[in-house]
């Protein structure tokens, strides 16, 4: 597969600056290119692209190849394909790195099928095989039960979608040496087959739970809506969010875009306090990067307390009333 | 509006993490004894979405599966709770699949039945959550999709969808057809009703072979796989949980709080 060469970092934009998730993959990306020997590039979409073309090369890219089209200011699946399709037709990457967010997870698979390669999601780690040079991906399967090592061995681009915060920043330097390439070509508006009617910004009360420092989770053991309070004040108390089970989600306590796990959001943390929650793994795969964890709960062998720093055994509706007092005293002092 | 849902059968991912035991030989997982496999839960929310679009404008819903005869399972599960009618789709050489050659498969049963408006996946399986196929699937029958639907309305011809993204939602409009994955953000799934279940006892699921839908072996190939699960290994934790006591509930409370004020 000598036909194709270098890594390829897909950034994203938000609001005028590249993306955390970007500069992560920049990181990551330069890397697999050093060990790879090869150089590393990345795409940039969008009107104002090439305002950040420095940026890129200040992030450890080599290459900084530039869309810039209004078509591409805001994500449209369609126009994002095509343009990042016919770049790797033409640049010929052998490695393909995005951000497994909401752009990635629509990118990447439908790219992914337009250009034959291969494919790994959701990746923590990623790294060469000394021996083939080919890209090794880890992701979590069975919903974190268990985690694959998946490989391409002859489909190209070696692709991976890459979790939010589980690999460290790039590192700017703005001595850094690199060139800004500008991508030639038209999008074909009547290929944009699907029309983006609106944006609506939900606005979550308090703070956002992906960012929180500290989440409180509550499952089905809360048991009832009203209980339910004493998980938001707790939360509230130490300024953080709250998330819940998708069975706490379910009975309808908690909104279903507050679920954690493997069917709802990730989260990492610096704190994480399970509340009334067997920690089924389901659940679990999506706070295990937390710095510490926390349970309270009544049964001893509950699973959750296989992964907590600090427990509590004993029933939530005596300790948390009293842990939310106890904490609000402290920050009084 | 005719529906066509693909779904998985799935190791029921509410099983205790006791229970789950792999072969990293084989990169299997070895089911439990006693606990029967269900539907995934993203693709049973797809289901629901379009028993939600029947209700609203009538048509017929067509589910398919890839996988064991066992799949016929979870087919008559779409059926209990709306579907029309269903196949299996299972031969050997349809076994440990990658996405592409999923893919495949499914545009070929897809291509046999015909006649859709809307094609629905689950965002992506319960079990490998590979999280790809239907974008693929959409690539491979030259169809517009989108991604992580939590609501698909059919208005004037066109659908209307609601798709989820991080600080809120966008709302798109599609041709029909289209392809659309479906979020768990869509909501809970109907509970069969004794109509559904009598219906869904009664159905015949006839199986698909490769010959039947006109696979050919040579998109079935393994050698040419897009990608390979080269390991599967059950990561090791081991945290120390440090108990938290005290005389009484609140004075193990106070405790906690105050190791707590110490980490943030």
């Amino acid at each position: 597969m000598d036909t194709h060469k270098g890594v390829l970092v897909v950034g994203e934009i938000t609001e005028g600056k590249l993306a955390p998730i970007t500069i992560e993959l920049l990181g990551a990306g330069r890397k697999l290119a050093n060990e790879l020997g090869e150089e590393l590039s990345i795409l940039l979409m969008g009107s104002k692209a090439g305002g950040l073309g420095q940026e890129g090369i200040a992030y450890g890219a080599d290459h900084v190849y530039v869309a810039e089209d209004t078509l591409l200011d805001q994500y449209n699946s369609e126009a994002y394909t095509q343009v990042a399709a016919e770049l790797c037709r033409k640049a010929l990457p052998s490695i393909m790195l995005l951000g497994y967010t909401d752009v990635g997870c629509d990118l990447a698979p439908r790219l992914n099928g337009r250009l034959g390669g291969g494919l790994a999601m959701d990746c923590l780690a990623l790294s060469v095989d000394p021996a083939t040079k080919l890209l090794v991906s880890t992701r979590p399967v069975f919903g974190g039960n268990a985690q694959a090592t998946i490989v391409s061995k002859v489909a190209r681009p070696q692709m991976a979608t890459v979790r939010l915060k589980t690999m460290p920043p790039a590192e700017r330097n703005d001595s850094r040496q690199g060139k800004v390439i500008p991508v030639e070509g038209k999008i074909d508006p009547s290929a944009l087959k699907v029309k983006v009617v609106e944006r609506i910004k939900e606005e979550t009360e308090g703070v956002k739970l992906e960012d929180a420092e500290v989440v409180v989770s509550g499952g089905r053991g809360i048991g009832s809506a009203q209980n339910w309070g004493m998980i938001k004040e707790l939360a509230l108390a130490l300024g953080g969010a709250v998330g819940a089970t998708r069975p706490a989600c379910d009975e309808g306590w908690a909104s279903v875009s507050l679920q954690i796990g493997q069917s709802g959001k990730v989260v990492s943390p610096k704190l994480y306090i399970a509340v009334a929650l067997s920690g089924a793994m389901s659940h679990i795969s999506g706070h295990l990067g937390s710095k510490y964890i926390v349970a309270i709960n009544k049964d001893k062998d509950a699973n959750i307390f296989s992964v907590a720093h600090f427990g509590i055994v004993g029933d939530y509706k005596e300790i948390v009333p009293a842990l939310t007092a106890k904490l609000k005293e402290l920050k009084s002092k | 509006m005719n529906t066509i849902v693909c779904v998985k059968q799935v190791l029921d991912p509410e099983i205790p993490p006791a229970k789950f035991k792999i072969d990293p030989e084989a990169k299997q997982v070895i089911p439990p004894a006693g606990v029967p496999p269900v539907i995934s839960v993203y693709d049973e929310r797809a289901v629901e979405a379009a028993c939600r679009l029947k209700d609203k404008h009538k048509g017929k819903i067509t589910v398919i599966s890839m996988g064991s005869a066992k799949a016929a399972d979870v087919i008559k599960h779409a059926i209990s709770m709306g579907a029309d009618d269903g196949f299996v789709l299972q031969d050997p050489a349809f076994e440990n699949l990658d996405s592409f050659g999923t893919a495949y498969v499914l545009s070929k049963a897809i291509q046999k039945i015909g006649g859709y408006d809307l094609i629905l996946c689950g965002r992506q399986a319960a079990d490998w959550g590979a999280g790809q196929v239907g974008s693929i699937l959409a690539e491979i029958l030259g169809l517009p999709v989108v991604t992580l639907a939590c609501a698909i309305e059919a208005v004037d011809k066109k659908l209307k969808v609601k798709r989820m993204v991080s600080d809120g939602y966008e709302v798109l409009e599609a041709p029909m057809p289209s392809l659309v994955t479906v979020s768990s953000e869509i909501g809970l799934p109907r509970l069969p009703g004794g109509m559904g279940l009598m219906m869904a006892r009664k159905k015949q699921i006839p199986i698909w072979k490769a010959k039947d839908i006109g696979a050919e072996p040579s998109q079935l190939d393994k050698a040419k796989a897009h990608t390979e699960v080269t390991g599967l290994s059950v990561p090791t934790r081991k945290t120390e949980c440090e108990i938290i006591a005290g005389g009484t509930p609140g004075e193990a409370a106070a405790n906690l709080a105050l190791k707590i004020s110490k980490l943030i």
